[in-house]
């Protein structure tokens, strides 16, 4: 298979073609397996990767002051049924510099794979940087993802970061994600994940406020199917004056699904505060009769109410 | 001429009687109301119509164009032409207000869905991509289950207190939007306990402890609450209806 051919699987897989990336200016990385099959990079950013045996290493800087206007697309993927793909990324925003990147994780045909990935991130002083991490499984179930992420966000930054999967299996997902907030940053942290046959789902989101006036939140939306599991662990701690922040956590479970939210907060500053819900269930019953009321199926209905539990937050 | 039909309903819950043997004709076409002091079996009688969760297990029978819809499930009541309006309209996060009232709707274009909303003083460029949530107040998303109603165009609809949580100016609006229904040839039943309210229906039924006590015009029905039944420190005891 060709490089071209590879990128036009993965693409395809995730909805785009090459159309998509030549009509726009964009940066865009198209990583598979172990190997770089197409980028372009645009000033402001820089991108330098290493092969290995497994997967890439890719240390990703967006200079000081730089404001990258549009998203930077990446697509790490693997097409084969099986197979390992180790990425280390080394992300820094620089100070004051403004940047987002759209990641798809591709697995179409995933048997037993295995993606694991371990980020460092720096969000420099006043800069702004998301992440949203989209991911696209296949039917079988036979993905072992475990992101790993330590992030520090220093003062006056924000960071916005997603991890979206609710197309295909979820397969076994052990994600764990953990952020150091400087004062006044702004850091928040969403995971949006559906689950059904026999997936099982663990998530470890933690924040530390340790600067003054920092702000989190910590959302979890998670629908369960079937015999799916999930664990889901937000830890946030406040140590600081004015530091503010919330745990959002909601689960609908249907058929033997089974949830489990272990939310723990710590405040050690009289002047900070921290807030927690969490609300793990079937499909609410007021929401679920007025769409029955409106003439849809008790199907078509959850479907309708899962879809927006698990939709991007305006 | 009846398009909904009560036929000696009696319902009871946790022990209690809510409804008591209660007969109600619907004419078609028309607007009604069936006006009772809180407690009195209003909302368990629309509840108990539209086949909710918890009351359907009930003597007597609720037919629609003379068919028993004894055993049909909400979403079966619905698709032969009915629904019901909340009380207090449920909240749906990362649901768009476009989504929503496309739900029900035959006709489930932009332009149609944009035409309700405006039809209850919403500006459509404003509201279509908000979600259903705490994000709205309780009159907007009133108002919104009002254009989900318009939207799906059904022949029956039951309206649970259709002023609660609306101001003045909304009210006015949701008044109209009766009007529209009624002339899209909707037989419209309001369930209130709002004199306002129930001078926008053209027949009334009266009812406490879960049983009909009168029907009739709205003037005369109206005069009776007013006088009768606001004053009456009788607090509702659906099970102990026949001592009250």
């Amino acid at each position: 298979m060709t490089t071209t051919d590879v990128v036009d699987q993965l693409l395809e897989s995730i909805g785009m073609n090459r159309g998509h990336l030549l009509a726009s200016d964009a940066a865009h990385i198209e990583v598979s397996h172990n190997q770089v099959v197409g980028r372009r990079l645009v000033p402001g950013l820089d991108v330098d990767t290493d092969q290995t045996d497994d997967g890439i290493a890719a240390r990703i800087r967006v200079r000081e002051g730089s404001v990258i206007a549009k998203p930077v697309h990446i697509c790490f993927g693997m097409l084969p049924e099986d197979g390992l793909q180790y990425i280390n990324l080394d992300i820094r925003v620089e100070e004051h510099a403004r940047a987002s990147i759209l990641a798809h994780c591709t697995f179409p045909n995933a048997k037993k794979v295995e993606h694991k990935m371990d980020a460092s991130i720096s969000v420099g002083p006043g800069a702004r940087y998301s992440y949203l991490e989209r991911h696209v499984h296949g039917p079988y179930g036979g993905v072992l993802v475990l992101p790993k992420a330590k992030v520090t966000i220093e003062e006056g930054a924000q960071f916005t970061t997603e991890f979206e999967l609710i197309r295909g299996r979820a397969g076994r997902i052990d994600l764990d994600y953990e952020c150091i907030c400087r004062a006044r940053s702004i850091l928040d942290m969403t995971a949006r994940i559906t689950g059904r046959e026999d997936d099982a789902i663990v998530m470890h989101e933690t924040a530390h406020l340790v600067g003054d006036e920092a702000r989190a939140a910590l959302v979890s939306h998670i629908a369960l199917r079937d015999e799916a599991r999930a664990d889901i662990y937000n830890t946030l701690t406040a140590s600081a004056p004015g530091a503010r922040g919330h745990v959002d956590c909601k689960e609908i479970v249907l058929g033997n699904a089974l949830a489990r939210a272990v939310p723990i907060v710590e405040v050690h500053h009289p002047q900070a505060h921290i807030t927690h819900e969490a609300a793990i269930g079937s499909v609410d019953s007021k929401q679920l009769q007025t769409l029955l009321a409106r003439g849809l199926t008790e199907d078509e209905a959850t479907e309708m109410i899962i879809e927006g539990l698990l939709s991007k937050r305006s | 001429m009846s398009i909904l039909e009560v036929r000696n309903l009696t319902l009871r819950l946790n022990g209690k009687r809510l409804l008591d043997n209660m007969s109600i004709d619907f004419w078609e076409g028309h607007i009604h109301a069936v006006i009772g002091r809180n407690g009195a079996g209003k909302s368990t009688l629309a509840s108990a119509i539209m086949g909710l969760h918890g009351y359907t297990n009930h003597e007597g029978d609720v037919l629609l164009d003379g068919q028993s819809l004894k055993g049909m499930t909400v979403d079966e009541r619905a698709r032969r032409g009915l629904s019901l309006a909340w009380q207090e309209p449920a909240r749906f996060e990362g649901l768009s207000v476009r989504t929503f009232i496309a739900a029900g709707a035959e006709d489930k274009t932009v332009d149609r869905v944009q035409g309700v909303l405006a039809a209850v003083g919403l500006e459509p460029d404003r509201y279509l991509y908000r979600n259903v949530d705490n994000t709205l107040s309780g009159g907007e998303r009133k108002r919104i289950e009002l254009a989900s109603i318009l939207a799906m165009n059904p022949r029956v609809v039951l309206m649970d207190e259709p002023d609660s949580g609306i101001d003045i100016e909304a009210l006015d609006r949701i008044f109209d939007t009766l009007r529209r229904l009624k002339t899209a040839g909707t037989t419209v039943i309001l369930i209130t306990h709002s004199l306002a309210v129930l001078e926008q229906a053209e027949h009334a039924f009266l009812i406490c402890c879960g049983r009909l006590l009168d029907k009739g015009s709205v003037e005369r029905i109206g005069r009776y609450f007013r006088d009768k039944c606001i004053p009456c420190d009788h607090v509702n005891h659906p099970d102990l209806g026949e001592s009250a």
